[in-house]
């Protein structure tokens, strides 16, 4: 906050060390949470405000830079085709939306990479024995524009915000169930009104809760859960991910020391899961998160969040704990619950 | 030559570890508090003990002055270089060394925070306690014991730097040396009866050397604990109701405060904190305290309303108090109050002067006691919030520091963690023989003079 006010004051000026200052917040929202001053709610916004400056002023970091231009010609970061988006459902029954009560919203990191998909699908796969009449955009979708929009981007994100709810009117949307609690927390705080929002673990508990998922056998695990930053601090959902976990047969949930409002953060936030300002060094938040997790003793660690997946996936991999810790996410766990025999 | 410096430094510590970038630099070129920033030149940060004494020795080979710094939040600056050189970061410091349940003691390094050693007492060993400052949770445990500082146990057991068993300090010279029972025993658990030299590094700002760990003694955590909360017009009242307090002397804290906004805080409250380990020592202590102010009813009543009850609760029921939620912050972030530990019977005389200062400088007063072990002192707290966005404003809040230290004084008593223009009112009163006594002993520890100079400079 002092670097900022000195930057706009011209004390300091613009440097590479400052951007790595400013782009590496992960607006995990610990800061408003813990602050005692009356002007705790606005500290995130001043960090988007003073990265709007950057973009305005032409100053971004160079893999800031990127992961924009990657946003704005392909729609996700990862430079892959639009048409690919939909590819993780190919082998499944799962519809394209066209009216049908809830769109399942996947998300760049759900559509992309490996461990995302493998929660889509489990989500995907889950949302079908139920019986929810859902479908998705596949290669219509476009990029949600949340970490566009706390990075300061506003131009692209007016644009993403713009198409999608134009798409999401056009096509009669009314319910959303996303992958991604980051596109939970943009839909519900920054899109206009016209949809509901669901963050697919509420979805999950309740549909167990009403007989509709069942499992058909006890797992044996002993499961700790990362409560992500935009599930949890931002939207206040620590219980939903719980409840499921304790209503599966054989899962022994254990707590980290630090955990539902002070869960530290994965990392990934503000784009960081791409830009990774903080490196993948010792100390660096995912690499303290999976040592917390490892010292319950469990053997899972439970996400909510494809994007904690990436980022805890390869701290578990750094830390050489691949074999004693395994990421799931919450829909996997679930799945394997529910369908143990074809679980993969 | 600076980035031979540095590279040096990144030596010692790493790359990571020390830094010349403008933005670090003006971070710890300054603090919340009123002073102007002063320009540190490094800021570096040690994880070991052996890299403390790499550094000394560095600095003393090119003379470079060395301010070491906890969290950096005494409000007077005394962690802002007066003379350049590197800031000492000790936050990367951060062992919980030992708790020994039985003589109740825990042994801590330098850049343990408040937070830290609360929360992991709470968890390993939760009938123990250490003394808590009224100050955000990130400040360290052995910044506040260095600068005298005070804690929600002080007036039941003593100020902080009262309660240290022992230290260990790496001299400017670069030597280690221990203090205290560790000095001669594995148990960390006592100052006496050796000759008590820890009086040469508290208070002394930094200039005498650098702490590294540090013994702190820990306290029962009683079952019970409860406000009892009274309020008055007369200032007039304190001096004989502190020394009725005393006179039990069963309270576990004790303040006395009065604010300008909002309105109902004008008036004098008095907030005491009474705890105990069975209800009915609890039951006695709190109908003991009701007979005191009872005994005054025709100008002191309980305080029975809204929203003053809702409010005091909040603000000091907790361990530690939350400043934060009640005290008249302004927008802009700027804080700086000045503590003058004070004799019990001046007080009338600094809380009337205290609020026509702040009346003065067209600042709103802010004024609160906290009473000192078993009454024999206070430190009253004289508040200036402003908003940094306005340097008048914080010329004022500095116009008002310098009469109240003035002030505190003449009315004779010491300003606490003085920023260095009441360093310079404390020397020009002090005995001289004292002047020449800290001048000596500083030569003698740091021939260089590069611990913190500038801090405690006798002319």
């Amino acid at each position: 906050m002092w670097l900022i006010r000195a930057w706009m004051e011209g004390e300091i000026k613009w440097s590479e060390s400052l951007g790595k200052i400013l782009y590496s917040c992960t607006t995990c929202n610990n800061c408003v949470q813990s602050c005692k001053f009356p002007f705790n709610n606005d500290i995130v916004n001043i960090i988007i405000a003073a990265r709007e400056e950057a973009v305005a002023n032409g100053l971004v970091m160079p893999g800031v830079a990127r992961f924009f231009r990657n946003i704005e010609a392909y729609g996700n970061p990862y430079r892959e085709l639009r048409e690919n988006r939909g590819r993780w459902a190919e082998a499944m029954k799962i519809e394209p939306y066209t009216g049908q009560e809830f769109l399942f919203y996947v998300g760049c990191v759900g559509s992309f990479d490996e461990k995302g998909q493998r929660a889509a699908k489990a989500l995907g796969e889950l949302l079908l024995t139920a019986g929810i009449s859902f479908g998705i955009l596949g290669s219509a979708e476009e990029c949600d524009g949340n970490e566009i929009h706390i990075l300061g981007e506003s131009r692209i994100f007016q644009m993403l915000r713009d198409r999608n709810a134009g798409l999401f009117e056009k096509a009669g949307v009314k319910k959303i169930i996303t992958l991604s609690p980051h596109s939970y927390n943009v839909f519900r705080n920054e899109y206009p009104a016209g949809f509901e929002v669901f963050h697919y673990t509420k979805m999950l508990r309740d549909l167990i809760k009403e007989g509709k998922l069942k499992s058909t056998s006890k797992l044996n695990m002993r499961v700790t859960y990362h409560d992500p930053c935009f599930l949890g601090r931002h939207a206040g959902e620590y219980e939903a991910p719980r409840e499921i976990l304790k209503a599966i047969p054989g899962v022994d949930l254990v707590e980290m020391e630090r955990n539902r409002e002070n869960a530290f953060c994965c990392g990934g936030g503000s784009g960081n899961f791409y830009t990774d300002f903080s490196g993948g060094g010792e100390n660096s938040p995912s690499r303290i998160r999976v040592r917390e997790a490892y010292k319950t003793g469990a053997n899972v660690l439970a996400v909510a969040c494809p994007t904690c997946a990436v980022m805890l996936g390869e701290a578990i991999k750094d830390e050489g704990i691949e074999e004693k810790l395994i990421i799931k996410d919450i829909s996997e766990i679930v799945k394997e619950s529910a369908f143990p025999h074809n679980f993969q | 030559m600076k980035e031979e410096l540095l590279s040096q430094l990144a030596e010692i510590v790493g790359e990571d570890y020390v830094s010349n970038r403008p933005e670090e630099l003006y971070l710890y070129s300054r603090d919340p508090g009123a002073q102007k920033p002063r320009r540190a030149d490094y800021v570096v940060m040690p994880g070991t003990v052996t890299e403390v004494q790499q550094i000394i020795m560095l600095a003393n080979r090119e003379k470079l002055a060395i301010t070491p710094m906890g969290a950096g939040l005494t409000l007077s600056a005394l962690t802002v270089p007066l003379k350049g050189g590197m800031v000492m970061d000790m936050k990367r410091m951060n062992r919980i060394i030992e708790v020994n349940e039985a003589s109740r003691y825990a042994v801590i390094e330098a850049g343990v925070t408040q937070a830290v050693l609360r929360a992991y007492l709470e968890k390993n060993h939760s009938h123990l306690q250490h003394s808590t400052p009224e100050s955000p949770p990130t400040a360290t445990v052995a910044g506040n014991i260095l600068i005298h500082g005070h804690g929600h146990l002080t007036p039941r057991y003593g100020v902080n730097s009262q309660m240290v068993n022992g230290m260990e300090i790496v001299l400017p010279t670069g030597e280690v040396c221990k203090l205290g029972s560790c000095s001669v025993s594995p148990y960390w658990f006592s100052r006496d009866p050796l000759p008590d030299l820890m009086g040469l590094f508290l208070g002394w700002l930094g200039t005498t050397g650098i702490v590294t760990k540090i013994s702190i003694q820990l306290f029962p955590k009683p079952a019970f604990r409860d406000l009892l909360l009274f309020v008055s017009d007369s200032a007039e009242l304190i001096p004989g109701i502190i020394a009725e307090l005393s006179q039990i002397n069963l309270l576990e804290n004790c303040f006395i405060i009065t604010q300008e906004k909002p309105k109902w805080a004008q008036q004098i409250f008095y907030i005491i904190v009474v705890s105990g380990e069975s209800e009915a020592e609890f039951e006695t202590k709190k109908e003991l305290h009701n007979r005191i102010f009872q005994k005054h009813r025709d100008k002191v009543s309980p305080v029975n309303e809204e929203p003053a009850l809702t409010q005091l609760r909040e603000r000091f029921l907790g361990v530690p108090p939350f400043a934060a939620t009640a005290a008249d912050f302004r927008k802009g972030g700027g804080f700086e109050y000045t503590g003058a530990i004070l004799p019990i019977e001046v007080i009338p005389q600094a809380w009337q002067s205290g609020i026509e200062i702040a009346h003065k400088y067209d600042l709103m007063y802010q004024l609160g006691i906290q009473l000192l072990p078993n009454g024999h002192s206070v430190m009253l707290a004289y508040s200036y919030p402003f908003n940094r966005a306005y340097e008048d404003e914080a010329e004022r809040a500095r116009g008002a520091l310098d009469d109240t230290n003035r002030l505190t004084l003449e009315l004779g008593g010491v300003v606490w963690k003085p920023e260095l223009s009441a360093q310079k009112l404390i020397l020009e009163k002090m005995d001289a023989n004292t002047c020449q006594l800290i001048d000596r002993i500083k030569k003698m520890l740091d021939p260089n003079d590069i611990m913190n100079p500038g801090n405690w400079e006798v002319a």
